[in-house]
Parts: structure tokens; C-alpha cells; sequence
């Protein structure tokens, strides 16, 4: 397609996929901080003991400090569907406004609104409003996470919707479908737990600093506990879900599982890669197949992971680029003449309409509904079809970095509580640097995750129906470069402030005495 | 109850819902003022700190209103979203940006070792400050004078050719910018600047318990009031004097129709009431603690922030209702936006519509949160006392 300015395309997703993962940089430590903060309140309200109440706002402050940034690298995204990506805003707007707008209604609100008391009212309302605002923010933060993923999850697998060739756009005809989309649903779960975990480290790594230096023993330990406990629960979570975001992959995006797995031919029976090397000059091979160098399988594993069946049938790359018939699969080619057919019929549709033709009007909706489903391969009509092959080892590696890290927390978690419970935990110092030089390591495991979902899923913007190349706005391609280079210099600066920030206060450590929230 | 409102009524619900967020994100734009009168009424570093922390408890309300706004335009109106957003590019990603650095200007400005100074995150605050009203005023003018865009449907089954498949396709040479150039744009620009900054006084008024800053904000007020009280009526008189972009409500056609706004506020009196009783409203939160300051310095925002909404609320309907394009193009005049052309399906808007009953839940809480905490005016001493200060 002479008609697509690549530049463009390339720029804007480069600035779509570091606005967003800068903000997930923040957002999974609030998710999950907020409630472990809330935890701590509980505790100090139930058992009247200030020391709670001391690690209570300790935990607090860093909330503080991580909130803000988090805030500010939100903003940008909300509003980048319409700045980058406007053809899409208004394809897919009548269905995907409504959870943006019902996170602002729902949950910022009530998150803004109390965070103001959790940090102010100390002194100025009861101790159980106080801790019911406390619950409130953890509650808010989590709510919105709720919308926005049920809005990523709608775009993976898009439901409860249908287009409409008088508007050119997709109307909602059912929200609940929208809303208790599966792929949502578990997307949602996975997400927040994969940020509850995130936090857990946080603070067992912070309570290692401590206790390798020597100092807040209570307070390190206490919140190792809590954190722990915490972080164990929530790891179990990560996995059930993860397991079932696997299957919903293999059951709606077959071609991101596939290139997670590099599984090139399709096969019954398929095993497991639990760990592989890609051979690095696949580049020259025919339809961006790798070989691998060297790999360990798990035998029927891959099939049972899928479809919970030894036994079944997983497509590989090969078959979904050029089609298997005896698995009922249409290859690309086909699917983007079907495509063709859907746009040129729409088109008809509507110039019938225009002219007042209803019968070819008629004849040509019918044409396009037929077609529709492949929508988005037409404006791949006459290219290489590999274009719409993921980059493979990109969420190869991803996905199996991920899983890797994953068992460790979980590991880590079980070592930590058992060790603090038999107060053995000070004189570990192997175990304490290892929490400690945990905490880079959740962070790298969460943003592995999103490459995973979202580089797996390129070109599609809603899956099958509207790639990236008729999705974005139409500008300059310098003026998203600059824009780019704009977010990139402030998001880093922030980001070495907020680290900056964060390092210090943990030095500092907790401000109040003892003896002052005795008093207060 | 919803799915009884006919497509038509819907729309309008959902307008006057946007227009009502729009009045209240004005409203709240008094953080953005407050941040620009820092220096001017805080002459001490303690004097600044308390200006900060005042302004520091407040910032997240307008912060979030105008995410919910955004939201709010995206889900109603998403042809607004994609046409404006997409096209205005440069406006409203320094609009961003204004928002971007302020949401941690308050939290890292006094923390040891925050990498960029203290300087940096005032400036931070003020950039916001000049930035967020002046070039949001500069965009909801052009719903009265107009952009250069056009929107066609028919461009998504673009598969050759040289145009890429995209609908909305924006004209002006500065993608957005050029809004700025035209001075009857301009003029609200100044106007919400000087009306936040007016409004941040009379918050200032309301929570300060300090004799000597409290001279400098009554001096300020005088000096702020006057050229935000002559751009708005230069801005309300030039726009009542031109031409609208009237929509034909059975053909859907736009044509240009002269002193259009002028007639919507005599077609619609309930309209023309309520500008009227805003506009007198914020006259009378100013006026009075410049005449009466002991006993009616603390009343001055309410008075002038009811009024600021009232007002508000009132131009948007101006640009939407009564059969207006709320967002014309002047390149193309059928490519102008309506509440009719522009807006949700029917059955968005009705689940929508559901959510918005949920709007007097929030208003409630956070009504009785505010209460809570800002029980009392604020001095140098209890500022010492507080466990969290930015």
C-alpha cells in the first residue's frame, strides 16, 4: 500500500509503548501497595499497637512519592487514543469510551478524593474513617485498573459489538459482554495480582535494606510478614490466571501464542519449550521461522496448556500464515481478499446508500457482514503477508524470562515468611540480598508481561478487525518524533527524580518516633 | 428509564453532562491560578510553603475532572475525540504536558534530594498555571469561531491512492496552534487565566488565616478582576455579534448564519437566565470582598465559583444546543461536528446514562471528604503540626 506512511506508524507506536510503559513502571506498586498499606492500618486499628501505625505511614510516604509519577505518566494515555490514534477513537470509540469514562467516574474520584484524607486526616478525622479512606484509595486504584484492562482485554478479543455501515464505525450492543469479556476478566486478575506480587517485593526488599543495615527491626519484620503472606497468596493467583491467559490466547489470538511458543509447524501432541535458544541469523529463513539452538521440552505439555488436552492440535506459524485445511484454517492470503471484500463492499454500501440504490445497498451489506471478520487483513491486500507475523523472539524470551522470574518470587516468598516466622530471618544475609536485588527484577518481570501481550498481538489493534496502519492519526511523522523525544527526556527525568526521591526517604526511614505516635 | 429517552434527548443529556464537567474543570482551574500567584502573594519561603500546601490538597480534583471530562467527551461524543484530538495535536499535548509536570511538582518539590531543585518544580507549577487555562480557553473558543478539518467516512475503505485510510483530516497549517493566532480565540484564552486567578484569591480569602498576605490577595484581586472582567465581555460581545455555524434539523446541513449565538440566547431564555445569574454571581464573589472584606472575604468563592459554572455551562450549551455545530469546521462546513452527527450510539449513550446516576454519589463524598479535612482555616502553625506536607 503506496497510501501508508510507515514512519508514521512506526512513531507512533514507539510513543504508545513507552508512554505505557513508563506508567507501568508505578501503577503495579500502587495496586498493590495500597492494600498492603491498608492491611497495616487494619492492624493498628484492631490491635491499637502505634508501632503498626508508625510502619503504616512509613509505607505511606514511598505510596506517596510512587502515586504522583504514576499519575502523571497516566494522563497521557487516556488522551493518546485520540491524539495518535483518532481513526481508531472513533472505529472502536462507541464501545471503548465507556470504560475510560467510567474509570473517571468510578474510580479516580474516589481514589483522589480519599488519598487527600489517608494523607491529611490524621489528625482531623476518627481513626475508622480514616482507615475506611485508607481502603477506598487501595479499592479506587484497583477499580480503575478494572476499566482500563477491560478496555485492553476488548481490544484482544472484541465482543458484544457490531458495525455499522451507516456510521463506519463498531456500535456496543451489549455491554455485559463488554464488560465480562473473558479475556478481560482474566486479564484484569492477572494484572493486579502480577501487581500485588509486584509490591510484595517491594516491601520485603526495603525491610532486607533495613535489616541488613541493621536498623527497624520491628518494622522490617512486621512488614515482611504481612508482605509475605501477601506476596505468597498472590503469586498462586498469577499463575491460575496466567495459565488461563494462556488458553485464551490459544483459543482467540492463535498466532501470539504461537510465536510465544516459536512453534512453527502445528502439531498434536506438541510439547512444551520450558527453555530454549533461537538461532540468530533466522532472519535469512524462509517466513521468519527460527530454528532453535538448543531447547528442553515437556512432552504433550504445549497441547494441554491450550486446551487442557494432550492430545490437541496447535496450530503453528506456518499454518496460520498459509493455511491448513484440514484444521479448517484459512491462510493469509485468503483472509485478506476476504478483508478486500469487506472494505470494497462497505464502500459500495455506502455510495448505494448515497445515490439511493437500496437493493444494491442491500446486496452489498450482506457482501460486507459476510466478510467482516477479516476486515482488517484488507489493507494488507497485496502485500507481503508476513508483515502480520509478531516478532518472535521478542515474546519468546519475553514470556519465558517472565515465567522464570515468577517461580522465584513465589520461592522467595515462602523462604521469607518461613524464616521471619522463626525470627531466623537477620542472620540470612544471602536470603535478605537476595530479596533485596528481587526489586529490579518485579519490575522487569511486569513490563516482560505487556511485551508479551501487546508485541504478540502486533499488527492488530482490535485483533482481526483494524491493524495499527488504519488506525493511527493522520500527522507528520517529525511531529510524532518530536513528541517522542518530548516524552522520552521528561519521562526519564521524572523517572531518575522519583528514584532519587524514593532511595533517600527509604534512607531517611521512617520519621516518626515511636514515642510520637504514642501520643498522636 | 433511559431506554424511553428518544436518540435526540440522549445526546442532549450527554451534552449538557460534558458541559457541566467543563464548567466544573473551569471551576476547579483555580489550582492552575493559584500556582501562577505563588511568588506574588507568598513573599517568605513559609509563605509560599502554605500557599502550596493549600494548593497541594485541591490539585488532584482538577486534575481528575478534566481525566473525567476527557472520558466523559470520548464515550458521548467520540467524533470529537478522534477529529479534535487527532487535529489539534500540538494544543493538546502542551495541554498534557502543563498536566504531566504539575502531578509531581507537589509531591517532590520539598523532598530531599528530588534531582531537579525546588526552582524547577514551582516553575513546573507555574508552566501549568499559565499553560492549562490559557490554551484550554484558546481551544473552547474555536466551538464559536471554528477549525479547519474535514471528516469523511468513506476514507477508511481507502486501500490505494495517496490518502491514507484515516476519517478525520486536519487543515490548519500548525495542527492546532494556528487556534492561538486568531484573537477572538485568544480572548477566553485570558479570560480563564485571569478568571483563575481570580478565583484562586478568593480560595486564598476563604482558607488563609495570615493579616499580612491577606493585604497582598486583597490588592491582587483588584488587579486581576479588572482584565478578566474585560476580556470575557469582549469575548461574549464579539461572539453574541458574529456568525454561527447554524445546523438544518431535518436536512442536517450547516450554513453560517448571522448573530447565530445572539439568537440561541434569545431562543433559549432558560439559557440567557442562567448566563445572566452566573455572570452576576461571579461579579458579586468579587465585588463584595473588595467592598466588605471583613465580613465577606471567606463566601467569595462560592459566590464566584457557582458562578463561574453557571457561566460556563451556559456557552457550552450556547455552541451545542439550538440546532449550532458545537465544533465547525471552517474548511469544509459539512464536516462540522453536532451533537447529532457526533455523538454515541443509542445504546451506548442509555448504558452511559445508567453510569451518570452514579455523578451525585461522588459529588456527596466528596463533599463530606473535603469537609473532613479543611474543617478550619489554615495558619503558619497548623501547617507545622501536619504529618504530610508538600
Amino acid at each position: 500500500m503506496e497510501n501508508i506512511d510507515f514512519s508514521l506508524v512506526d512513531w507512533s507506536r514507539a510513543q504508545f509503548a513507552l508512554t505505557a510503559m513508563y506508567h507501568w513502571l508505578f501503577v503495579p506498586l500502587t495496586l498493590g501497595l495500597s492494600f498492603i498499606i491498608a492491611f497495616m492500618e487494619t492492624l493498628y486499628v484492631k490491635t491499637g499497637n502505634s508501632e503498626w501505625k508508625r510502619i503504616t505511614k512509613f509505607w505511606m510516604t514511598l505510596f506517596g512519592i510512587n502515586f504522583a509519577i504514576g499519575v502523571a505518566t497516566g494522563i497521557i494515555l487516556e488522551f493518546e487514543f485520540g491524539t495518535n490514534w483518532s481513526n481508531y477513537s472513533w472505529f472502536v470509540g462507541d464501545i471503548f469510551g465507556a470504560p475510560l469514562a467510567i474509570e473517571g467516574i468510578m474510580a479516580f474520584f474516589l481514589e483522589s478524593t480519599f488519598i487527600a484524607v489517608m494523607f491529611f486526616g490524621w489528625n482531623k478525622v476518627s481513626k475508622k474513617f480514616h482507615l475506611v479512606s485508607t481502603w477506598l484509595v487501595a479499592i479506587g486504584s484497583n477499580l480503575s485498573a478494572l476499566w482500563i484492562l477491560v478496555a485492553n482485554g476488548w481490544m484482544q478479543n472484541p465482543t458484544g459489538m457490531r458495525f455499522n455501515p451507516d456510521t463506519a464505525r463498531n456500535e456496543m450492543v451489549n455491554f455485559w459482554q463488554v464488560l465480562f469479556n473473558p479475556v478481560s476478566i482474566n486479564k484484569f486478575l492477572h494484572t493486579i495480582s502480577s501487581g500485588y506480587v509486584l509490591a510484595s517485593i517491594f516491601v520485603i526488599g526495603v525491610s532486607a535494606w533495613y535489616l541488613l543495615k541493621n536498623r527497624e527491626h520491628q518494622l522490617a519484620k512486621k512488614s515482611m510478614i504481612v508482605a509475605s503472606v501477601f506476596g505468597l497468596l498472590t503469586t498462586a493467583f498469577v499463575v491460575l490466571t496466567g495459565d488461563g491467559s494462556a488458553r485464551n490466547m490459544a483459543k482467540y489470538q492463535p498466532m501470539k501464542f504461537a510465536a510465544m511458543e516459536n512453534l512453527y509447524v502445528g502439531q498434536q501432541n506438541a510439547p512444551l519449550v520450558a527453555i530454549g535458544i533461537l538461532k540468530e541469523d533466522s532472519k535469512e529463513t524462509l517466513h521468519k521461522k527460527q530454528d532453535f539452538r538448543f531447547q528442553i521440552e515437556i512432552p504433550n505439555m504445549l497441547s494441554y496448556m491450550a486446551f487442557l488436552d494432550p492430545n490437541a492440535y496447535v496450530p503453528g506459524i506456518k499454518d496460520i500464515v498459509h493455511g491448513n485445511p484440514e484444521h479448517n484454517i484459512l491462510s493469509f492470503q485468503q483472509r485478506s481478499e476476504k478483508g478486500k471484500i469487506a472494505i470494497r463492499a462497505l464502500s459500495d454500501y455506502r455510495n448505494a446508500k448515497k445515490a439511493g440504490n437500496d437493493s444494491l445497498a442491500k446486496v452489498s451489506q450482506a457482501t460486507f457482514e459476510a466478510n467482516y471478520a477479516n476486515f482488517g487483513y484488507g489493507y494488507y491486500a497485496g502485500r507481503d503477508v508476513h508483515e502480520l507475523i509478531p516478532n518472535i523472539p521478542m515474546t519468546f524470551y519475553s514470556f519465558r524470562i517472565m515465567v522464570g522470574m515468577g517461580v522465584h518470587f513465589g520461592a522467595l516468598f515462602l523462604v521469607i515468611l518461613l524464616l521471619t516466622l522463626k525470627n531466623k530471618i537477620d542472620k540470612k544475609r544471602f536470603i535478605l540480598y537476595t530479596a533485596l536485588w528481587t526489586i529490579p527484577l518485579a519490575y522487569i518481570a511486569a513490563e516482560l508481561g505487556w511485551i508479551v501481550a501487546e508485541m504478540g498481538r502486533q499488527p492488530w489493534v482490535i485483533q482481526d478487525i483494524l491493524p495499527t496502519i488504519a488506525a493511527v492519526s493522520q500527522l507528520k511523522s517529525t511531529s510524532v518524533q518530536i513528541t517522542f523525544w518530548m516524552f522520552f527526556i521528561l519521562f526519564t527525568g521524572l523517572l531518575i527524580a522519583e528514584i532519587r526521591i524514593m532511595t533517600t526517604s527509604i534512607k531517611i526511614g521512617p520519621t516518626e518516633d515511636l514515642k510520637d505516635s504514642v501520643k498522636n | 428509564m433511559f431506554e424511553a429517552f428518544s436518540y435526540i434527548s440522549l445526546q442532549q443529556y450527554w451534552w449538557m453532562i460534558v458541559s457541566l464537567l467543563g464548567a466544573i474543570l473551569v471551576f476547579l482551574m483555580f489550582v492552575q491560578g493559584g500556582q501562577t500567584l505563588i511568588y506574588t502573594i507568598g513573599k517568605t519561603n513559609e509563605e509560599r510553603t502554605l500557599l502550596i500546601n493549600l494548593l497541594g490538597r485541591k490539585w488532584e480534583f482538577t486534575f481528575t475532572t478534566l481525566v473525567t471530562f476527557g472520558g466523559a467527551f470520548f464515550a458521548s461524543f467520540p467524533l470529537f475525540y478522534s477529529t479534535s484530538f487527532g487535529g489539534a495535536y500540538w494544543v493538546w499535548i502542551l495541554i498534557l504536558f502543563a498536566f504531566i509536570v504539575q502531578a509531581v511538582s507537589y509531591e517532590y518539590r520539598s523532598k530531599v534530594n528530588n534531582f531537579l531543585g525546588k526552582r524547577t518544580y514551582e516553575t513546573f507549577l507555574l508552566l501549568n498555571g499559565i499553560i492549562a487555562p490559557l490554551l484550554i480557553g484558546t481551544a473552547v473558543a474555536t466551538f464559536f469561531t471554528g477549525s479547519q478539518f474535514s471528516v469523511n467516512m468513506n476514507n477508511i475503505t481507502l486501500l490505494t491512492g495517496d490518502k491514507m485510510p484515516v476519517i478525520s483530516e486536519w487543515k490548519g497549517l500548525a495542527h492546532g496552534l494556528e487556534a492561538a493566532l486568531n484573537p477572538h480565540n485568544l480572548l477566553l484564552g485570558l479570560t480563564v487565566l485571569f478568571l483563575a486567578r481570580v478565583l484562586a484569591l478568593l480560595y486564598f480569602m476563604n482558607r488563609i488565616k495570615h493579616a499580612a498576605m491577606m493585604e497582598r490577595v486583597k490588592k491582587q484581586l483588584l488587579f486581576n478582576a479588572i482584565p478578566f472582567v474585560v476580556f470575557f465581555l469582549s469575548f461574549v460581545i464579539w461572539t453574541l455579534l458574529s456568525s454561527g455555524f447554524a445546523v438544518n434539523p431535518s436536512t442536517g446541513v450547516v450554513s453560517i448564519e448571522s448573530f447565530k449565538y445572539l439568537h440561541n440566547l434569545l431562543q433559549m431564555p432558560v439559557v440567557a437566565i442562567l448566563l445572566v445569574l452566573g455572570v452576576a454571581l461571579v461579579l458579586l464573589g468579587i465585588i463584595r470582598p473588595l467592598l466588605f472584606f471583613e465580613k465577606c472575604s471567606t463566601k467569595g468563592i462560592w459566590l464566584a465559583g457557582l458562578g463561574t459554572i453557571l457561566t460556563v455551562f451556559s456557552l457550552f450549551l450556547l455552541a451545542g444546543f439550538n440546532h449550532t455545530a458545537y465544533y465547525p469546521s471552517t474548511f469544509d462546513l459539512q464536516s462540522s461536528l453536532t451533537i447529532a452527527n457526533s455523538s454515541s450510539s443509542q445504546y451506548t449513550l442509555t448504558a452511559m446514562s445508567y453510569v451518570s446516576l452514579l455523578v451525585p454519589f461522588v459529588l456527596a463524598y466528596i463533599w463530606i471528604a473535603w469537609r473532613a479535612i479543611d474543617n478550619k482555616k489554615i495558619d503558619m502553625e497548623e501547617l507545622n503540626n501536619e504529618s504530610h506536607t508538600y
